[in-house]
């Protein structure tokens, strides 16, 4: 049998969706047997790679380097998961937008609320953001959507197992969907 | 007093004079999703989270203000309906700033219930992120503009329970929003009793207990129909100097 290529990916979140997934504990066991962990901030992997299956989305699309990410995600994966509320509705990351645009996010962040020497970030390598942070699905298509704030593992594992049966997973209920 | 027989999803109940569909629902078992309903004070039809399908209306009607009237057959949990309900609350998770992950009211929401009852894993319309205050000017209690529905618990259960009105509507449209008083703050709204009975009538994280944190706020909605029961029974004034 060949094995199921899973693929985790960390946009603008606080990480703590991937920390999530790794309290599956001793699933984890189970699941590696099962899957080929192609690319994840857990692995050492530079690039995205194609003909991945399972692809997990943490965060909401923030700057530029995620709308390249999320693109290149949708493009080389079957079945895409919008990961934890920050992917499905913006949630924490998105707070910002009702300051109406970038420049002003700046400002207050790295001018106005600065305790010593107020100043942009300037450098080539920092990504810029976007005008709006946006959920994932406002992007690109997205297969199926596993809310929660983070998500737990039972949730998690709620989703992946029917994917490694080949079903479509469905999930319902507050013990599954309620965001937060 | 005179009885109706009407049915409700194929079922027959029976409503006495005055009392609502969503009424007869209640007391049959059936469950009507409701959220500008509270227990206890006056209906308005406003969420329309209650809509219902009755034959030979072509409009859908709002169970909360629909007489419950003899040989009225009506469905109340048609797929029809459902997509309704589910757009409503998606209506309102977008037109907000509802951030579960850090509202007071998480897990005892409200709308966040509402949610996972219709099946809303995600929201399909665009968030519009508005820009709205918090007002933290009273001594007691504190108001998210940001997670207020606008369902107007808070102004009738003031005006109706308390009979004071410190609360009402101001502005049209997606400006509309609720104000103390002649729009001061609250803390300076000199007709609040600080009683917090809007904070205990508040379906989501809008009103709050200061320094309560992220799921603190658990409200005692019983408090507020014990009290408007009480007021109806006129048990309340019940000793020697009570009216006869």
């Amino acid at each position: 049998m060949t094995r199921i290529k899973l693929a985790t990916v960390w946009l603008g979140g606080c990480s703590g969706c991937h920390m999530s997934f790794l309290d599956l504990d001793e699933w984890l066991f189970e699941l590696a047997q099962q899957v080929e962990l192609v690319y994840s901030p857990f692995a050492d992997v530079k690039t995205y790679p194609e003909g991945v299956d399972v692809a997990l989305v943490e965060g909401a699309v923030a700057n530029q380097d995620h709308l390249e990410m999320i693109r290149q995600v949708r493009d080389r994966s079957q079945f895409l998961i919008s990961f934890g509320d920050c992917a499905v509705t913006g949630n924490v990351t998105a707070i910002r937008n009702v300051l109406g645009a970038a420049e002003p996010v700046l400002t207050r962040a790295y001018l106005e609320a600065a305790d010593v020497r107020p100043q942009l970030p300037e450098a080539d390598i920092l990504p810029p953001l976007l005008e709006a942070v946006m959920p994932v699905h406002q992007v690109v298509p997205v297969d199926c959507y596993l809310p929660g704030c983070p998500p737990n593992a039972e949730r998690i594992r709620a989703v992946l197992e029917p994917l490694l049966r080949g079903d479509r997973p469905a999930l319902s209920g507050a013990d599954f969907i309620r965001f937060g | 007093m005179s009885v109706h027989t009407l049915t409700i999803d194929q079922r027959l109940v029976s409503a006495r004079q005055g009392e609502t569909v969503l009424d007869a629902a209640k007391e049959a078992g059936i469950s009507i999703p409701t959220l500008c309903y509270l227990d206890g004070i006056s209906t308005v039809g406003a969420c329309r989270l209650c809509l219902v399908e009755v034959e030979g209306q072509s409009k859908l009607l709002p169970a909360c203000v629909t007489a419950a009237a003899e040989g009225m057959v009506v469905q109340t949990h048609t797929e029809h309906l459902q997509r309704y309900r589910r757009m409503i609350v998606e209506l309102l998770l977008a037109e907000g700033n509802h951030i579960c992950a850090v509202c007071v009211s998480n897990g005892h929401c409200e709308l966040q219930d509402l949610a996972v009852d219709m099946g809303v894993d995600h929201v399909g319309l665009a968030y519009q992120f508005p820009d709205r205050q918090v007002d933290i000017s009273h001594q007691r209690f504190g108001l998210d503009h940001n997670r207020c529905v606008l369902c107007t618990r808070c102004v009738r259960a003031c005006d109706e329970l308390e009979g004071v009105h410190t609360w009402d509507m101001a502005g049209r449209g997606r400006n509309s929003h609720v104000v103390s008083d002649l729009n001061q703050p609250w803390g300076e709204a000199s007709s609040c009793t600080s009683c917090g009975k809007c904070v205990s009538a508040c379906p989501t994280g809008a009103l709050f207990d200061r320094g309560s944190t992220v799921g603190e706020m658990q409200r005692d909605r019983d408090r507020l129909s014990f009290i408007a029961n009480a007021r109806q029974e006129r048990q309340v004034a019940r000793g020697p100097h009570a009216p006869s």
